[in-house]
Parts: structure tokens; sequence; C-alpha cells
């Protein structure tokens, strides 16, 4: 099903019907320059019409080798810049990865304020990522305005990152035992005007775009991935809990100081479809939004005032020689880093599990029977970013 | 307004041209207003402000400096396009839709051709743009376009019923096909003492009428949420992926002036076209001009604001609500407003 080759024998023999006339399937290739790919993933399909019967994806447009390039790094901070670019929405969160697996590697213990810090950074990358995936989805659907107050209101956390880090998009700004610098004296304030403000937002948004009528009927009983393919394709993050399945690493497998804090772990429940339909996975990142500014929240009020964030980073990373995997939960589902280090200040091998790669993975599963205009809903609503499937 | 002009140019063809020629100049301006205009309420809805530098006052020659960029773009036909047919598409379309502004008595002076079967007219040549654009679909060889095509057939033949079968509903109030005398019945005296005669206050079925109408119209023009023929985020462009620079611009052009053409037949029909809506206030030739143009700039922004807040539907979901909802709805409707018009 999955084999890549070209055409088969079965789609080029035309099927003579009763009336004479000749039908065909076609094979029309959407992307790599397609609006709705969400960068450049090639889709190949096979239509009936405009009924998909096979979906095939091409990946690899987007490949920097930066597998290759961490091993050629000379230091193990430089790696972290290579992080950001995977999962370019969410370099926060990819950071904080990262770094947890160096640590744990080197066994490094940090003081309170860079962990509150750096969850506070990690939720609102949560945030702003999850924005971009909402928006982008209604766009996909055809809904232009929504997507446009999503935007404004990522804007408003790119420029808290902005305050701290110096960078809009590629931060570096965690760093293997501690962070890059302080965060600015007004932190708090900012975050937590914007916490207020963003509340309303998340309810002008359910008004405008998910619950409007139109919106439920492209996207209920659409893509429906049932719990179990979900589980046997590796799924995982809002797309795994838009079918039910209660798994959050923030909560199952705890990382940083997440176990701290006060949180639901939100689940798809097929309210107006079925289980695990397009809706779902949607609705699960705009409710994830909220519990993610309730953990902000909390953050916010027992992050310490006083700690160095420079504190526990070692003058030289020269981890003992061994080998780490070390898993998070990012916007996009499970990031896995697999680090072997042979001593040296250089990564002898960095394998990233990228959340969006396996996702992609279920796509031909799902896909088949939906038409072109479900293609494009599907694979908005699995929320890929293609600097990770193919790193 | 033909005697008016007789008596100052010296040829008759030139009277014909000249006469012809007056919708053209309104549309064309309208186009360039319009697409400021969408830019600027789209703008307004989506929390930012739209062009706001060209020519000055918030951006006012935006669609001006647009309009002279596309002139100067490449000529591109795609290398295996059937040429003829690709050059000749997006100009059929512009024909198709200029032609019915034959019909369309813009003011009491003036109507392009004076024909007692102006409605059906109306019907049959706008049916000539989804030719058209089946012509740019077929003709750019490529298989989005294709699919576009394909759904623009569709839905222009499915949408054509609920369409005509409501301005049918008018016909049975009006009597007569010609849309001037059509527009006549709707000026003078009030209904309810306070409400112009036009003939959506007719009765309660006739503002149902106007509804479905609207919701045909608005998918006859191919406007969100009915916008699949050249829907974006699924079909890169639909039939217009392959066309670039001028042609493209005439597609656009045709799409625009395919909103103001509707939204004028809607005017027409159930908002009293150039009839003044206070009475003799404000009524007369020229004034007619301005009144059916700025009710239908009204219609016209409805389109806009709604195709700025709602999502599209699927293709599939357009025929059921065609098919199965509107279409029934509409005939149903026209055996009320017949009903009414035996008992009252």
């Amino acid at each position: 099903m999955f084999k890549e080759k070209g055409p088969d024998v079965t789609f080029s023999q035309p099927v003579e019907e009763a009336d004479g006339l000749k039908t065909q399937e076609m094979i029309i290739n959407m992307g790599p320059q397609h609006p709705s790919t969400h960068g450049v993933l090639r889709v190949e399909l096979t239509l009936d019409g405009e009924i998909v019967t096979r979906a095939v994806p091409h990946i690899g447009y987007l490949h920097r080798c930066f597998e290759k390039h961490c091993e050629a790094m000379n230091e193990y901070p430089k790696v972290i810049p290579y992080v950001d670019r995977m999962d370019y929405v969410a370099a926060m969160n990819n950071e904080h990865g990262f770094a947890i697996a160096m640590e744990q590697l080197m066994e490094i213990e940090l003081n309170d304020r860079v962990e509150h810090i750096r969850v506070i950074m990690a939720e609102l990358q949560r945030i702003a990522s999850h924005l971009l995936a909402v928006g982008t989805f209604g766009l996909d659907i055809g809904a232009f305005t929504p997507f446009l107050y999503c935007f404004s209101e990522r804007e408003k956390i790119l420029d808290i990152f902005e305050k701290a880090s110096g960078a809009r998009l590629l931060y570096n700004y965690i760093w293997i035992g501690g962070l890059m610098n302080d965060v600015p004296d007004d932190f708090k304030t900012d975050v937590s005007s914007f916490v207020k403000t963003f509340r309303p937002k998340i309810k002008e948004l359910n008004d405008l775009l998910s619950n409007n009528k139109i919106f439920l009927v492209r996207t209920a009983n659409v893509g429906v991935l049932p719990e179990k393919v979900a589980i046997n394709y590796g799924i995982s993050g809002p797309s795994l809990r838009g079918s039910g399945v209660k798994w959050d690493l923030r909560r199952d497998d705890p990382y940083s100081i997440y176990d701290r804090f006060e949180f639901d772990v939100v689940v798809g429940k097929g309210e107006v479809g079925t289980l695990g339909d397009c809706w779902d996975r949607y609705i699960v990142r705009v409710r994830e939004m909220e519990e993610s500014l309730k953990i902000i929240e909390q953050a916010l009020e027992s992050m310490p005032d006083e700690g160095d964030v420079h504190e526990s980073i070692p003058k030289k990373i020269r981890p003992p020689a061994g080998e780490i995997y070390s898993r998070t939960e990012t916007p996009r589902g499970e990031l896995g880093y697999y680090v072997i280090s042979d001593k040296s200040t250089s990564p002898y091998r960095v394998k990233a599990r990228a959340p969006s790669f396996v996702n992609l993975s279920v796509l031909p599963a799902i896909s088949v029977g939906a038409m072109i205009a479900d293609m494009v809903a599907i694979i908005g609503s699995i929320d890929i970013v293609l600097g990770e499937v193919d790193r | 307004m033909q005697q008016f002009l007789e008596s100052y140019l010296p040829a008759a063809p030139l009277v014909v041209l000249v006469y012809a020629m007056i919708p053209l100049m309104i549309i064309l301006l309208y186009a360039l207003f319009a697409i400021w205009f969408e830019r600027k309420v789209a703008g307004h809805i989506q929390d930012r402000l739209g062009p706001m530098r060209v020519g000055g006052w918030h951006g006012w020659s935006q669609s001006i400096a647009d309009l002279l960029k596309i002139l100067q773009k490449e000529d591109i036909v795609p290398a295996k396009a059937d040429r003829f047919l690709f050059k000749l598409a997006p100009f059929i379309a512009f024909a198709a839709s200029y032609g019915a502004y034959a019909v369309i008595p813009l003011s009491s002076e003036y109507i392009g051709s004076m024909i007692d079967v102006g409605v059906f007219y109306f019907i049959a040549i706008t049916s000539l743009l989804s030719i058209s654009i089946i012509m740019a679909g077929w003709a750019s060889n490529n298989k989005w376009s294709l699919l576009g095509a394909m759904r623009t057939a569709a839905q222009t033949v499915s949408y054509e019923v609920p369409t005509v079968v409501t301005i049918l509903s008018v016909i049975v109030v009006t009597g007569t096909l010609n849309l001037m005398e059509v527009t006549e019945m709707q000026s003078g005296n009030t209904t309810l003492g306070f409400l112009p005669n036009w003939i959506i206050f007719h009765s309660p079925f006739m503002l149902l009428a106007f509804v479905l109408f609207f919701i045909a119209a608005l998918a006859e023009a191919h406007r969100v949420p009915f916008d699949l023929p050249e829907s974006e985020s699924e079909l890169v462009g639909g039939y217009q992926t392959e066309y670039s620079g001028m042609r493209w611009a005439v597609f656009m052009l045709t799409e625009y002036v395919d909103l103001l053409l509707l939204s004028l037949i809607g005017v027409v029909l159930f908002f009293g076209g150039w009839n003044s809506p206070f009475g003799s206030f404000m009524d007369g030739p020229v004034w007619g001009v301005f009144w059916s143009v700025s009710k239908a700039m009204v219609l016209v922004f409805v389109m806009m604001w709604l195709r700025w807040t709602l999502p599209r539907l699927r293709v599939d979901q357009l025929m059921n609500l065609c098919w199965k909802y509107l279409i029934p709805i509409c005939f149903v409707n026209l055996i009320l407003i017949a009903l009414w018009e035996m008992l009252f």
C-alpha cells in the first residue's frame, strides 16, 4: 500500500462503462508547490473523480542533514540552533527537549527559576504553535479571517520571546544547563497581561470558527483516525489525543517540573461526529491552549525571583561516554532525542524522533475515500511541519 | 437617452456604440473601486487597515497601481495548452457577463436593449460564463484547472435551477419578462404606508424568495462559501491556475462584473431597481443610475462580508444544499407566491 513506484497497471487501464464511455483514474500531484500542504510536502493522489483512492506522501524536499550536521559541530551548544530549525514554529520546545536530554546525560541539576522560565516559554510556544495550526487549518477550510486573528495573538507571544531572546522565530534561548540570559524585568507582567487578554480570544475563535456550521460539516466525520490505528502508527500529540487516547508526556512521563502543575489532558470526544475526526483534532488544540494558560498562570505564581540562569551551565560541555534517549511533549507530539556521546565535545550521533514525521505516516491510511477538499482538511488537522518531517 | 445621443453624434453606428459602452464605463470604474473596497473590507474585518499607501487617502489608487502592474506582466501560455481556447476563454467570460448588462435598466432612461424577454435573455447569456470556465480549465492542460472547471460546470448547472425558479416567482407577480417594466411597476405609491412599493415587500414569501435568490446568486458568482471553482487552498487556483497577467485580470474583472450583475438583477427584481427609496424625492433618470448602483453595492458589500467570514463548503455538500434543500424550498415558495397572487 505504501510502496513508492510509478503508476500501477491498474490505474492506467481505462475501464469501459456500460454506455461505451471509458473512465480512468487520474493521478495528480498535490504539492510540493501547493498552498495547503503546509510546506513542501508532495502527496501523490490517485483520484476517481474527486474521491481519493490512494494517497502517497513524498517527503524530503526540505532535508537539511540535521543529524549529520550535529555530528559535525565541534561543540554541543552549537547543536541547539539546528534543533530550532526542525520544528521552526515551536523552536522553544525543541530546544527544551534537547537541553533536557543533554542534562540527563550529564546529570545536571537546575535551579527552580530556570525550570520555571523554561516551562513558561515552552507553554507560550505551545500556544503560539497551536494558534498557527488552528489558523492555517481554518485557512485550509476556506476561512481566511480566523487565520489573521490567530496570527495577531501569536505575534504577542513572539514579542515576549523577542524581549527575552532577541529573536522571533529561532531563539537559541534554552541552553544546556540553563538559559541564554535571564528574562527581562517586565517578563511577568507581559506574560500575565497576555494570559488575561488571550482567554476571551479563544472564545472569539470558537464563535467564529469552531462552531461555525460550515466548518462543522467540513470537518466532522472527515479523516477519522480510530484509536487503534493511531496507536499502531505511533501517532502522538494532539492528533493522538483527538482520537480519545489520554496520553500526554507532561502528565504520563513528567519531565522538567510539569509534575508540579495542575492541568487536564484534553482528549477528543467525538462531540460533533465520529471520534478521531478532523474536528476532534482541531478542538483538542484549541482546548490545549487553555490548559497551557493554566500552566503558565501557576508557573508565574510559583516562579522564584532569585536564581542565576547561568549557574549550572558547564564551562566545557563534555558528557561522559554513553547514550541517552529522552522524550518531551512538543505541540506536535512526542519529540525524542537519542544522543550518543563518545566523551568528546561533539555528539557522536544525534537522532531525533520527529512527531510530524511519524504523524504524517498515517496519511495514506486515513485519506482513502476522502475528497480533495478533505485531503486538505486531513493534512491540516494532522498539523505537520515539513522542517521537522524532513529534518 | 438614445434620442439625446442622436442629436449630438453624427452617425447611427456611433450612437449604438456609445450607447452600448455606457455600462462598460460604469463597470470599469466600479471594478477599480470594488477591488479596492474588497481589500478595505477584508482589512477591517481582519483587524488590519488594508491598502493605505498608494495615492494618499486610504490607498485609493491601489487598484490602479495593480492594474498597471498586471498590464506589464509577461504573457504566458503553457506549452501544451490549447492556445486558441486558452486565449479565448477569458474574453468569452467577460462577454457573457457584459452581455447580460444589455437588459439591466440602469435608470428610467437607460436600458441597453428593451426586449420583452429580458429575464429569459439574462438567464441564457449568463450560462455562457460556465462554458468559458470549462474552456479555460480544459485548455490549460492542467489537472487542477480541469478539476476546477468540472466543479464549475456542476455548480453552475445546479444553481441555475434555484436562481431561475426564484426569478420566476418574481415574474409570477409582475407578469412580464421585460425588466424595465418590472422596475416601473415598483415605482410610485408605497405599500403599508411607509415601505416603498418594492417586490420584496410584496408578501412574506417574497422575502424568502430573495434570500433564496441571494444564496443561489452567491453560488452563481462563485463567492464564498461557494467559491469551489477557484478554491485556492484546495485546487491551487482552479481554472485560473495557468492564467497570468492580462488574461488573469480579465477573469478577475469578470468575477467583479458578475458580482455587480447579480446584485443589480437582485435589485431590479426585489428592490425597485432605479426607483428612489424615498418616493419622488431624489428621483429621476440620473438619480436612477445612482440608486441602482448604490443598492447593488449594498448587496456587493454583503457578499464581501460573507466572503471574509465563512469557510467553504465541500463540493458534495454544495450539491446537497442545492438539490435537497434549495430547489424544493424554491418550488414550494413559488407555489405559495402564486397562491398569494390568486388570493389577494
